[in-house]
C-alpha cells in the first residue's frame, strides 16, 4: 500500500519583515499529508504551527509582510507558492480550506450564518442564491445543527460557541475541499463540545476521504484523532512519527518532555506536574546549534555548536537530534529528576 | 396514535405562540431600551418636530416668503404676523419655515454625501496600505484649514448657489468621516472572520464591500448625526457672512444676516431663527450621543 500524497510541503521557509529585521517564523519545514489522512501538528505557542498552516493558504500579505521560500506541492502537480493571486483564490475554499481557533470571532457578526455559508458556495460554484441557501441548509444538517432550516436565518450571536464552530466547519466544507486545515479548532470550546467537534471532524474525514491537517497543542486530542504527527519547536520540525511511535517510542527529547508533561489521571495528586525547564527563545535570537539545546539536559558541545538535520531513523520516523538513538535507550530516567 | 398526534399539534401551537410572545417581548424590550435613552428621546423628538416644521410649515403659513409688504416693515410679533416681519416686510414665520427646508436639506445632503464619499475613502485607506498614506495626508491637509474658512473659499470659487454650498461643505466634512471609517475598518480588517472569508477564496472587493463596510456603519451613523449638526451651523455661518445661500432665498443664516443691522430694533429677527439653529444642533448632538450610547455595549447601565 502506497498512499497517495495530497499535499507535500518541501523546505518551506516563511520570513516576516519586521522593524528590527527579518524573522524566520517557519524554517525549513517539510512534511506531507496523504489522502484521507489526519496529520497532527503539535507544538507550544509561537512554534510556527499556525504560520505554517496559513502559509499553505498564503494568507499573509506578501507585499509588505512576508516572504515564502520552498515548495508546497498540492496533488502532486501544483506548486501553491507559484500560483498567481487569482489562481490561489480559486484554490482557497474550493481545494483547501481552513477552520480557525476562535469560533466566536470567525463569523461576521452582521451577516446571517446562512448567508455566510451560501457565500462560500457561490464564490466557487455558479449557483443561484436560492440553491446556495439550500446547500447551506444541507451543510448545517451535515454538521449536526438541529433544525437547520430555521438556524440559517440566525446571526452568529444567537448561537453558542460549539454551534458556531459547527457553522465554521459547514462553511469550510461547503465546496467539498480535498484538504481541511484545522487550526486549534477546539481550544476555545469546553470539553464536551470539544469531543463532539473532534467526532465531527473524524466523521467528515472518513466520509469524504478528505485530508486533514490538525493543529493543536493538546497531545490528548492528537492521540484520539491523528494518524501521523509532526512536532514543531521554534519554527522547525523536531520529530515526525506515526501516532503509535510518537507515544510509545518518542525519539526527540522535546517530544519526550511534552509527553511527560501530560498529567496522568491515576497519578499521585501530591506530585508536581512535569515541566520542560526554561522558556522558548525569541525568534530574533535563535540558538546557533540545536534550537532545543539550551533547554535540553542531554545537550553537549556538538549540540551547542552544530545544528542537526531532520533525519529518518526507520519506520517513517524522523528526528532532528544528534543523539536520538542514545537518548531513546534511556527511556525511564529522562527528566525523572527535574 | 391519535392522542399523540393531537399532543404534537398542540405542542406545535404552543411553540409558535411562545415564539410570537418572545418576539413581542423582544420588541418591547428594544422599545423600552430606546425610551430609557434620554439622548435619543429628546434629540429624536426635537428632530421630528423640526422635520415636520420643514415639511408642512410652508403649506400651513399664509404668506409668500418673497412678498414684500413695505408698509408692514419690522412689525413686532403678535397681531397679523405671529413672529413679526423683517426689514422688507416679509413674514418671519413663513421665511423661517421655508428656511427650515433649505437649512435641513443642506445639512442632510451634506451628511449623506460626505458619509458616502468618506466611507469609500476610509475603506480604501484602511485596506490598501499604499493608498493609506496618500489619502490620509490629503485628509490631514484639509483638516488643517478651519472648516468655515475652507467652505468660504470653495463657495467663492464655485459661486454662491445651494448646490455649491452642499459641495463645499461635503468636501469640508469628508476627512472626518474618512478617519472614523478608516479607524473602524482597520480593527475589522484584522478580525478572524475576515481572514476566514479570505481563506474561503473571496476577492478583495467583496471582502471590503460585503464584510468590512457593514461593520463600520455603527460609528458612521453617530458621525453622520454630528456632521448633520455641523453642516447646519456652518451653512448658517456661510449665509450669515453672505457666502452661502444667495440673498432672496430664505435660510436661517440669511434671516440672521438680514437681522444683524436691525438687531436693536427688531430682536425677533435674530432670536427666532437663532432658536431654531440651536434646537436643531442640540437635537442632533443629543441624538448622536444617544445612538452612540445605545450602540456601545460598554455604556450599558
Amino acid at each position: 500500500m502506497n498512499p497517495e500524497k495530497l499535499l507535500e510541503v518541501k523546505r518551506l521557509r516563511t520570513h516576516f519583515k519586521t522593524e528590527t529585521g527579518r524573522v524566520t517564523a517557519v524554517d525549513d519545514v517539510s512534511f506531507h499529508v496523504n489522502k484521507g489522512e489526519i496529520l497532527g501538528i503539535v507544538g507550544e505557542s509561537g512554534c510556527g504551527k499556525s504560520v505554517t498552516s496559513q502559509s499553505i493558504l498564503r494568507l499573509f500579505d506578501e507585499k509588505y509582510l512576508v516572504k515564502y521560500e520552498g515548495e508546497i506541492i498540492f496533488k502532486n502537480e501544483i506548486d501553491l507558492l507559484k500560483l498567481s493571486k487569482a489562481q490561489m483564490r480559486q484554490a482557497r475554499g474550493n481545494e483547501i480550506s481552513m477552520i480557525f481557533q476562535d469560533p466566536l470571532s470567525s463569523l461576521n457578526p452582521v451577516l446571517t450564518i446562512g448567508f455566510q455559508i451560501a457565500e462560500a458556495i457561490m464564490l466557487h460554484e455558479n449557483t443561484s442564491k436560492e440553491e446556495a441557501m439550500a446547500q447551506a441548509v444541507e451543510m448545517l444538517r451535515l454538521t449536526g445543527i438541529p433544525s437547520p432550516e430555521k438556524r440559517v436565518h440566525d446571526y452568529p450571536h444567537q448561537l453558542s460557541g460549539g454551534m458556531r464552530q459547527r457553522v465554521m466547519i459547514a462553511m469550510s466544507l461547503a465546496c467539498k475541499p480535498r484538504l481541511l486545515i484545522a487550526d486549534e479548532p477546539t481550544t476555545a470550546l469546553d470539553v464536551t463540545i470539544q469531543s463532539q467537534i473532534l467526532d465531527l471532524i473524524e466523521d467528515i474525514n472518513k466520509r469524504f476521504d478528505m485530508g486533514v491537517i490538525f493543529i493543536t497543542h493538546d497531545l490528548g486530542v492528537v492521540a484520539e484523532l491523528c494518524d501521523r504527527v509532526v512536532v514543531m519547536y521554534l519554527g522547525q520540525i523536531v520529530e515526525e512519527a506515526d501516532i503509535y511511535n510518537l507515544f510509545e517510542n518518542p525519539k526527540h527529547p522535546y517530544t519526550k518532555g511534552l509527553i511527560q508533561s501530560i498529567p496522568h489521571m491515576d497519578g499521585d495528586r501530591e506530585e508536581e506536574l512535569h515541566v520542560i525547564a526554561g522558556t522558548v527563545p525569541s525568534l530574533e535570537n535563535v540558538p546557533v546549534g540545536c534550537r532545543f539545546a539550551p533547554r535540553c539536559q542531554f545537550a553537549d558541545e556538538q549540540c551547542n555548536s552544530q545544528a542537526p538535520e531532520l533525519r529518518g531513523i526507520g519506520d517513517g520516523q524522523k528526528v532532528r537530534c544528534w543523539h536520538a538513538e542514545q537518548i531513546a535507550e534511556r527511556k525511564e530516567e529522562v527528566y525523572a529528576t527535574s | 396514535m391519535q392522542v399523540i398526534q393531537e399532543d404534537n399539534s398542540t405542542f406545535q401551537d404552543d411553540f409558535k405562540q411562545a415564539k410570537k410572545r418572545l418576539k413581542k417581548q423582544q420588541k418591547q424590550l428594544l422599545f423600552r431600551r430606546i425610551m430609557r435613552n434620554r439622548g435619543i428621546v429628546i434629540g429624536g423628538s426635537t428632530m421630528i418636530f423640526l422635520s415636520l416644521f420643514a415639511l408642512f410649515g410652508p403649506l400651513i403659513v399664509s404668506y409668500d416668503p418673497y412678498e414684500m409688504i413695505v408698509t408692514d416693515r419690522l412689525k413686532a410679533p403678535g397681531g397679523d404676523y405671529l413672529l413679526g416681519t423683517d426689514n422688507f416686510g416679509r413674514d418671519l414665520l413663513t421665511r423661517m419655515a421655508y428656511g427650515a427646508r433649505v437649512s435641513l436639506s443642506v445639512g442632510l445632503s451634506v451628511a449623506l454625501l460626505s458619509c458616502l464619499l468618506g466611507m469609500i475613502i476610509g475603506l480604501l485607506a484602511s485596506y490598501f496600505r499604499s493608498l493609506d498614506n496618500i489619502l490620509m495626508r490629503i485628509c490631514d491637509g484639509l483638516m488643517a484649514i478651519p472648516g468655515v474658512l475652507l467652505a468660504i473659499a470653495l463657495v467663492a470659487a464655485l459661486g454662491p448657489k445651494k448646490e455649491n454650498v452642499i459641495i463645499a461643505l461635503t468636501i469640508v466634512f469628508i476627512p472626518n468621516v474618512a478617519r472614523v471609517v478608516r479607524s473602524a475598518a482597520i480593527v475589522v480588517r484584522e478580525e478572524t472572520y475576515i481572514e476566514a472569508i479570505r481563506a474561503q477564496g473571496a476577492k478583495t472587493w467583496r471582502i471590503i464591500v460585503l464584510h468590512i463596510a457593514p461593520n463600520t456603519v455603527a460609528p458612521l451613523v453617530v458621525q453622520a448625526s454630528f456632521i448633520f449638526a455641523d453642516a447646519i451651523i456652518t451653512e448658517a455661518a456661510l449665509s450669515f457672512l453672505g457666502a452661502g445661500i444667495p440673498a432672496p432665498d430664505p435660510s436661517w443664516g440669511n434671516i440672521l444676516h438680514d437681522g444683524k443691522v436691525v438687531i436693536f430694533t427688531a430682536w425677533w429677527m435674530t432670536v427666532f431663527p437663532g432658536i431654531l439653529i440651536v434646537l436643531s444642533v442640540l437635537g442632533l448632538n443629543l441624538l448622536g450621543d444617544g445612538i452612540r450610547d445605545y450602540i456601545d455595549p460598554h455604556t450599558t447601565k
